[in-house]
This record gives C-alpha cells, structure tokens and sequence, in this order.
C-alpha cells in the first residue's frame, strides 16, 4: 500500500487508466459487455472509498477481482444468472492470471485488443463505433462522452446501448482477427482513433479527446508493436498535437505558413520523428506513416519557405498509391504549387474541382493559387463560396480576412498556401 | 451456432448488375451452383433462392376476426426482397465471409441480418 493519501482524482486517473483492461478481461470471463462494464463501475464505486488510504499495488488486479465477485453476486441473484454462471464456471481460474505474483502480460494484452477490435468492428457505424471505444476502452463516463459530441447524456445512452444491442444479436465475435482479416479491420481501427483525436481539434471543449486519443493510441501500439501503421498513427497524431498551440492567437487560425514555430512542442515532434525514422527503416509503408512523414517535413523546416516541397510532393505521390482520394490530390496540388509555382497548383486544383465543389477547402486552396497568378476577381469568388461553406466560425473569419485583404491589395500580402494542413488529413 | 438472413433486393422489380445475355446468365448460374455446394458442404446452408417479383405477392391480414386477403406486396415501396441466403455460422464474422462469396456471385449488395431465434420456435422452448 502506498503510504501518502491519494487524492480524488488521482484514483479517477488511476481507475481510467485500468478500466479498459479491467473490462476487456471481464468481458472475456462472462461474455457479456454490459455485465463487465457494470461490474467494473460498481468496482469503482468500492475503489473510490477504500482507495482513500492508499492505491494498491496492482489496481488493475484489484479492480478485476472486485468486479469479478460483484458481477457473481449479481448473477447468482437470479435464475438466468445461475445458468450463466454454470457457463462460465471456468471463469474464476482464468481470472487468476491477476492473482498471480507475474501478471501474464500476454492474456491481459489479448484481452485488450480483443475489445479493441469488437468496438471498432466494421458492421459497426463509426459513431457507435467511437462511443464504444470511449466508453469501454478509454473509461469516459456516457456523460463526458456526451458533452464532447454535444448530445444529451440520454442520446449517448441509448446509442451505447444500441451498439451494444448490435454486438450481442448479431454475435460479433470478441476475438483478434485472423492474418488474414487483420488490415481490414486494424484500418477500422485506427480510423476510430483518427477521429477522436480529429474531433478534439479546434474546439476547446472537446480538446480532452485528444488526450485520449493519443493515450489509446499509444497502448495500441503497446498491444500490436509489430503494426507500421498502428506506430504511424502515433506519429501522425504526435507531430500534429506539437502544433495544436501554434495553430490559434485567440480564437483566430493561424495557418502553417503564419505558424510561430518556436511554439512548436519540440519534445513531441522530437518522438514523432523518431517513430517516423523507425517506420522507414521498417519500410513497410501505408497511409498513416506517410501521412505522419508528410507532418515530419513540415515539422523539420524552420520556416515555410525552407520546406522542403519536394519531398513533400514525392511523399503525396506515394500516399496517392494507398488513398486515391480527391482531398489527398488536392493537398498534393497545394504542395505542387509551393514546387511548380501557382499555375501548376491551380491546374492540379482544377482536376480535384468537380468531386471536391462542395469541400470549402478546395475552393480556399482555388482562391489563393488566382490571387498569386493575379487573377483577383476570380480568386475572389472562389474565396466567398469557400467562405460560405466553411464549417467553423474561425474559418469563416479567417477567409473573410483574406477576402478583405484581396480588395484592398492588389498582391504582396499574407497567404494562404498554409491551407495546406487540411484539418481532414493533417493539422496545421 | 446461429443463423443469419443474407437478403439481396430489387429495385422497380429490377436487380442492378443482373445477367442479361444467355452467356452472363450461364456463368451467373455456374456461380451461384458452385457457392451453394460449398454452403452445403461446410454445413451452413439452412435453406435459400430466388423469389418471384412482388406482383406474384398475397397478403393476408385480420380485421375483426376475418382474413383479408389483398393482391400485392406488403409495402408500395419500390425495392423487394429478391432472394435470400439462411446460413448457419458461428458468429458474424463467419457470416460475413459467407455474406462476402455471395456478394462476389451475385454481384449484388446483399443485407446480412441475425436470426432472433434459431430455427424451430419448439426448439426454443424450455423442457416441460
């Protein structure tokens, strides 16, 4: 026992930290998530007063074995609990993993990962998806959860509960995939961890998903060290997360180009280019570590124009091989006319035009290649129907300034090639 | 072992991407013989085929203790359940490569969708 008093929220951090284990192994013991999730909260209920005096030792073995004999008390109060139990009647020496002097790491880590992959199954949408994996993996109360994507706490409930309803009726397996399914569904994955953090931008309210996002990510690649990708997302996430303090001055954006880069977090971008390095000594390339490379180049310059584009651009080229998609052209085309010049970046815009119209940044991204070639009336009109798509107030507000800007002016004046951090695939 | 219902659907009596010279017709028919021997063989065929087009449909209702009978489909919607696989399979995941073959067959989108209660409602009951 730890001989100083914790406080309150150092045993919430604690039991955060645990709680996606603790419910991973108890689901495997009892089959059943909304049994391991309540028997979890029930053993945190105990923990948060018998914690006061000291946190154990071994808090995730403590709070498994808390909830494991809660959730037997409950089910020998009714029937169909006793023959549940009589199912899982193996289940007390499986648990015992956590009695043991040496945890075995590897059934506590299967465990995990098999939550990992039945929240962020496929046949599952991705908001059921991602409330699943805050909830069970990440610990966050339905009401966190909640606030962060601005539904009411009944709203989360019931759409946890109908994720829930779909995992046990349709018996989608608690199970690591086969080799064979695995890129599949580890792209599910991380495409789940992607959008928390991604959710987390921009938005103060919901910073906290960040944080989490990164705390997941990390333990994935902790759970699957062999995975490229799974280390790629860290470093994407990572050499984004280094920018976030630069990317605002008050509630104004400021895009890459404008960034104070002594603002950067050196210690993040310096981890981020570390996995980036390992990821190309691996040399087993995909989306996420190039996408990470791209931030790392950006990340290595000491100004705007010191970055090296070329690379950039060759970096894109190969992304465009695993992602085809029009945003990822259109970030190339940004980056092609940093190399070629505006002419060649508006031509490059051109070909991304029709599938992206209704993409404000591409009209954005439109606007500034005319206004470098001079062409200010119809940067203009680009300008305003990005400015009227634009989802947020800041970007409104920032391409309000450009418009401005372009009136007064005729050129000479601050950009806005820094539109290429899109927000979709690459902080600022 | 569950069972799942893969369903594909027509639309305006019509299902997307179906054969339409003899030719197609034979290979459609080759792969869709070929699928079902395997359905067979691996034991996860329960029952399956082809349906009639919405226009061959009768419903029947109760009103006031009598059965009515009308001539046509249930809903006035334009799609219609063309066809259905019932499979038996461990989980979803083994129901979704089945649900996967016969996607690649039929070269159709098919609905995957789980069985409430498998098989025979006596089946379900509990011993008297």
């Amino acid at each position: 026992m730890a001989s100083r008093q914790p406080d309150v929220s150092e045993v919430e951090r604690v039991f955060r930290d645990v709680s996606g284990q603790a419910v991973a192994t108890l689901v495997r013991l009892f089959g059943d998530i909304s049994l391991a999730e309540d028997a979890v909260q029930d053993a945190f209920v105990v923990a948060s007063e018998r914690w006061q005096d000291g946190i154990p030792p071994n808090p995730a073995g403590w709070i498994v074995t808390t909830a494991r004999r809660r959730a037997i008390d409950g089910l020998r109060r009714e029937i169909r609990g006793r023959e549940l139990l009589s199912d899982v009647a193996w289940a007390g020496s499986a648990a015992d993993v956590y009695h043991q002097e040496e945890i075995d790491e590897r059934v506590v880590k299967d465990d995990q990962l098999r939550l990992v992959f039945t929240c962020c199954h496929p046949a599952l949408r991705a908001e059921h998806q991602i409330a699943l994996t805050l909830r069970l993996l990440g610990g966050l109360s339905v009401d966190e959860i909640a606030r962060s994507f601005l539904v009411t706490e009944a709203a989360m409930a019931k759409r946890l509960v109908r994720a829930k309803y779909k995992i046990k009726a349709a018996k989608i397996p608690y199970r690591i995939p086969s080799d064979a399914d695995l890129p599949l569904r580890l792209r599910s994955v991380l495409g789940v961890l992607y959008l928390i953090y991604n959710t987390g931008l921009d938005d103060p309210e919901r910073a906290p998903l960040r944080a989490e996002a990164l705390r997941l990510t990390r333990s994935l690649v902790g759970l699957m060290p062999a995975e490229p990708e799974a280390a790629g997302l860290l470093a994407l996430l990572l050499l984004n997360e280094a920018r976030v303090g630069a990317r605002r001055v008050g509630d104004d954006l400021v895009l890459l180009r404008d960034q104070d880069r002594n603002r950067w977090d050196r210690a993040l971008i310096e981890e981020g280019h570390a996995i980036v390095r390992a990821c190309v000594r691996r040399d087993r390339p995909g989306p996420y570590q190039l996408q990470a490379a791209i931030q790392a180049v950006h990340c290595d310059a000491a100004s705007y124009a010191d970055t090296d584009w070329q690379q950039v651009v060759a970096l894109y080229d190969h992304l465009l091989l695993f992602l085809p998609t029009a945003v990822v052209k259109l970030n190339r085309a940004i980056a092609l006319g940093e190399v070629g010049g505006p002419g060649a970046g508006l031509d490059a815009i051109e070909a991304t035009a029709a599938e992206l119209d209704g993409y404000h940044l591409m009209h954005a991204a439109r606007g500034e290649m005319l206004r470098r070639l001079g062409r200010f009336d119809e940067a203009q009109r680009s300008l305003e129907r990005a400015a009227e798509m634009a989802p947020t107030e800041p970007e409104r507000r920032f391409l309000a300034r450009q418009i401005r800007t372009l009136v007064i002016a005729d050129t000479g004046r601050p950009g806005m090639e820094g539109v290429e951090g899109a927000p979709t695939l690459e902080g600022h | 072992m569950n069972q799942y219902l893969l369903s594909t659907w027509a639309v305006a009596d019509a299902v997307q991407g179906a054969p339409t010279s003899p030719e197609e017709m034979q290979a459609f028919m080759q792969r869709v013989i070929a699928l079902e021997a395997e359905m067979e063989e691996a034991g996860a065929f329960a029952f399956g085929g082809a349906l009639h087009g919405p226009d061959t449909a009768t419903v029947l209702s109760s009103s006031d203790g009598d059965v009515v009978m009308t001539d046509g489909p249930f809903a006035e919607s334009k799609e219609h359940i063309a066809g259905f696989y019932i499979i038996n399979a461990e989980d979803l995941d083994a129901a979704l490569a089945w649900a996967d073959k016969v996607v690649a067959a039929i070269q159709h989108p098919i609905e995957v969708r789980p069985f409430r209660a498998t098989g025979r409602v006596a089946d379900q009951m509990p011993d008297a």
